[in-house]
């Protein structure tokens, strides 16, 4: 996508299934002139 | 005898190949709809932190949500019982996740649009297990995923002279 960075990272975990976890990692990626 | 466990061996096999070819198609088909959809709303400003732009004023705000509901088929639910004896990554989950939260987003930056809104600012992603098929909690049934945020409307100000 081009960008160098990614701020206001925010992390989430669920129980997807017995035995199943999803960890998930999502922010906003920009480009920092 | 011998009919009866040929049956009880038949069907689940039948049920894993039409769950492959059937769910492999749907799975195919969302993608190629996703990548559309995406496309079309690609300019449209989604961040998840709160953005004002500096030479802009909100005129409006409201809170907008994008919600999907997805459920594994039993092919894929059959490679995840395998996984799980090992552990590892399930590969199988994965991409209906992503599937999920790609629509969910998708959802969300479409109902924004509808209202009439520039951007979509603070957005937050939530998964969650809705519920299992059967009483005794096993197997996953639907994952929900929901993606929300604040609809809000940029105005340039009219300088003042």
């Amino acid at each position: 996508m081009g960008a160098n960075a990614v701020i206001n990272v925010r992390f989430t975990t669920s129980s997807v299934a017995q035995g199943a976890a999803e960890l998930f990692a999502y922010g906003t990626a920009v480009k920092v002139q | 005898m011998a009919t009866e466990a040929l049956v009880n061996l038949l069907i689940p096999l039948v049920l894993l190949i039409g769950a492959y070819f059937i769910g492999t198609a749907i799975e195919k088909k969302h993608y190629r709809e996703l990548r559309a959809r995406e496309h079309a709303s690609r300019g449209f400003l989604t961040v998840t932190f709160p953005y004002q732009p500096p030479d802009q004023e909100a005129v409006d705000a409201m809170m907008v949500t994008g919600s999907v509901v997805i459920s594994v088929d039993y092919f894929k639910r059959f490679l995840a019982g395998l996984r799980m004896l090992f552990g590892g990554r399930i590969a199988s989950y994965e991409s209906l996740l992503d599937r999920a939260r790609r629509e969910a987003i998708v959802r969300m930056k479409d109902e924004a649009r509808r209202k009439g809104f520039n951007a979509v600012i603070n957005v937050r992603l939530e998964t969650s297990r809705i519920a299992s098929s059967g009483g005794n909690n096993k197997g996953t049934a639907a994952v929900e995923i929901l993606a929300f945020g604040t609809g809000v409307k940029f105005k340039r100000p009219a300088t003042a002279s």
